[in-house]
């Protein structure tokens, strides 16, 4: 009797006054049992009042979406700092992209600078340093997909393939570890490595073999590029491999030892397809990411003048064309900005779109 | 023989290459830190006989004492544990909070906060955008801009919300009944559960924080207000920095200094924090990149 009249009260509740400090607040306590045109039907168990229509207040929010708002009022509070960081540090500087159409004035300000329409996007045609780091910016980027992402691949494959868990906890330890050391650091060391009396220099002299000069010869700086890319980021990369591959079911390769399956076919006919979902994924990202690539660290510290045909990328051309030689505008600058943004944004999308067509799960 | 079980197959020659070869690896990755360290105990008169490979011929710590005894190393010193320690408080602070909040389902409009938040990732507002923003806000020369302009990291964020999610609900209902509101849930009840996978993100902003450079390269002019990263910049590019110099001025003395053996000081002991925090991130890091996926 008394379990029946409960969920009868569960269910026909009276409507308690938001703010009442009733501690608990399960949401569905809390809900009024109907509003109709402006009023609030109550129902009550004991005895009287069945039904109550009650007036709603004209100014105060009802219905169902006000009430969860007002329930959570504290969430939202705590979201508010959050929101209002992105709104200060991400969508004021995006509004401040209105830039790319004015010239920059630095009495006027970024918001009260002349329009000039879209003067800084034809100058960007005709500009050769820019078309140049354009082409080393897809040239630098592309050679690091394509070289680093098979060799995150495979260390992970392989990784899978050693046996002993400490083995493979100690050797992922160690070929992650560059990751977490900051390009400064790492092009401190290698420029020390590398220069014309470093320590490979000199090995190369002593076995009689000529100089390798990868800092300071056009050609031989974007090998460098890729293959320290490679060097600091392979472990780090490889994690995401290695996590798809552990959820990839055993008993398919406990089926494909059945059927005499060797080692490198167990891996290329299940661990590859295995993480295909995950290749595909990781690879919209880099596309994405193309123009946009995170090797300014890197070639910002690591580069010099005299590679500058073939290391020049976008972020280092603004950089150093705006804040040190102080040679472009600023609306100029924020034009390439744009230019990169929105082709990144057309790359993500086109390559999300090309995954999507082939049958395979994408990104957005 | 034939009982022998699945795991202790005999080790092939396959087995025996793919070893050899993760030695090879971890000894690529691990020799240019080792060089580090031994050249940074090196002097000129040991360098000038040989190149040390496996072990240093001296150990001369003049390269360390040159820059102990340099008052902008630490002032560079302490510009970066502040950045590090409040930065990496405010990270968590707004992070954990707002993926928390964003973690609750019935939250009207989370859908709306969560496209607001993922289209950042996606699109921004680019390098002079944000650099006149930040002086608008006036913070240029000011400890704020390389702490503020980082504050969330999005990709964490989002991580973040995906391990709240699953954390199951029913943690929270007994707090609820007790009368505790989401604030408090948070901090007595989430936050205590989850101690690991907050550790790690710790440590991860905090990496990120010790190797912030790009902030502090774009908004501090000023010598006083530069990190240890930017002072390590310094010693590397100019060679005839005023350290070296001062270097070059201890050639008087016993030791013969090398600017080399200097700046290779300076990288060691800009990389050693990292160094001790490592093994501990490591422990975590897998765990950290698995929960999150990518997948929103």
């Amino acid at each position: 009797m008394i379990v029946k009249n409960r969920s009868f009260f569960m269910e026909f509740q009276p409507v308690l006054p938001i703010g009442t400090g009733c501690g608990f607040s399960y949401n569905d306590i809390n809900k009024p049992a109907g509003a109709i045109l402006g009023y609030v039907i109550t129902y009550k168990r004991k005895g009287e009042t069945i039904l109550e229509r009650k007036k709603i207040p004209a100014k105060k929010w009802n219905g169902k979406a006000a009430k969860k708002i007002r329930n959570d009022w504290l969430l939202y509070a705590m979201l508010l700092p959050v929101l209002l960081w992105y709104l200060v540090f991400c969508y004021v500087p995006m509004a401040g992209i209105t830039l790319a159409f004015r010239t920059y004035r630095f009495d006027l300000g970024m918001w009260h600078s002349p329009w000039v329409g879209m003067e800084n996007f034809q100058k960007l045609l005709t500009d050769r340093l820019f078309l140049r780091a354009v082409k080393n910016t897809l040239i630098l980027g592309a050679g690091g997909i394509l070289l680093q992402m098979p060799c995150a691949i495979m260390v992970a494959i392989l990784i899978n393939e050693l046996r002993g868990r400490w083995n493979k906890k100690i050797f992922q330890t160690v070929i992650t570890f560059p990751h977490f050391i900051s390009w400064v650091v790492l092009a401190g060391i290698l420029t020390n490595l590398f220069g014309s009396t470093g320590l490979i220099n000199q090995t190369l002299n002593f076995l009689g073999l000529s100089n390798v000069s990868p800092l300071t010869s056009p050609q031989g700086f974007r090998v460098f590029v890729w293959m320290s890319g490679i060097w600091k980021e392979v472990g780090w990369d490889s994690i995401i491999y290695i996590a798809a591959i552990t959820s990839i079911e055993q008993g398919l390769y406990e089926a494909a030892e059945v059927d005499g399956a060797n080692r490198f076919q167990k891996m290329w006919y299940i661990t590859l397809p295995g993480i295909k979902s995950t290749i595909i994924i990781m690879l919209i990202l880099a596309v994405g990411q193309l123009l946009n690539s995170g090797r300014f660290d890197q070639i910002f510290n690591l580069y010099s003048p005299l590679v500058y045909d073939t290391a020049d990328t976008l972020d280092t051309y603004i950089f150093r064309e705006t804040f040190t030689a102080g040679s472009l505008n600023f609306g100029y600058s924020t034009a390439i900005g744009l230019f990169k943004s929105v082709i990144g944004v057309f790359m993500i999308t086109a390559s999300n779109k090309i995954a999507t067509l082939t049958g395979e799960q994408g990104l957005l | 023989m034939r009982k022998k079980g699945k795991g202790h197959k005999r080790a092939g020659i396959f087995d025996v290459c793919l070893y050899l070869f993760f030695v090879l690896l971890a000894l690529v990755t691990l020799y240019p830190f080792y060089y580090v360290l031994i050249m940074s105990v090196a002097n000129a008169v040991s360098t000038a006989r040989h190149v040390p490979y496996l072990l240093p011929y001296v150990v001369d710590w003049t390269g360390y004492q040159t820059i102990f005894e340099d008052a902008a190393f630490f002032r560079a010193l302490l510009v970066s544990a502040f950045v590090t320690i409040v930065g990496v408080s405010i990270n968590m602070f707004l992070s954990v909070m707002g993926a928390y909040v964003l973690s609750k389902k019935q939250l009207i409009g989370r859908n709306v906060f969560l496209s607001l938040i993922l289209f950042t990732m996606l699109f921004s507002g680019g390098m002079i955008p944000s650099y006149l923003n930040v002086k608008n806000l006036g913070m240029i020369n000011s400890v704020w801009s390389m702490i503020l302009p980082g504050a969330i990291s999005t990709y964490y964020l989002i991580i973040m919300k995906n391990y709240f999610l699953s954390i199951p609900e029913s943690l929270e209902d007994a707090a609820r009944i007790d009368g505790a509101n989401s604030f408090i849930i948070l901090i007595k009840v989430i936050i205590p559960v989850s101690m690991p996978f907050m550790a790690t993100f710790c440590l991860f902003y905090a990496v990120e924080r010790w190797n912030e450079w790009y902030n502090a390269m774009l908004y501090i002019n000023e010598k006083r207000l530069q990190p240890l990263q930017i002072y390590l910049k310094d010693v590397l590019i100019s060679m005839n920095n005023q350290l070296v110099s001062q270097a070059q001025a201890m050639l008087s003395k016993s030791q013969k200094v090398l600017s080399g053996t200097v700046q290779m000081a300076c990288i060691m002991v800009t990389m050693l924090p990292i160094l001790c925090v490592y093994p501990m991130v490591q422990k975590h890091f897998v765990k950290g990149v698995m929960v999150g996926g990518i997948k929103e």
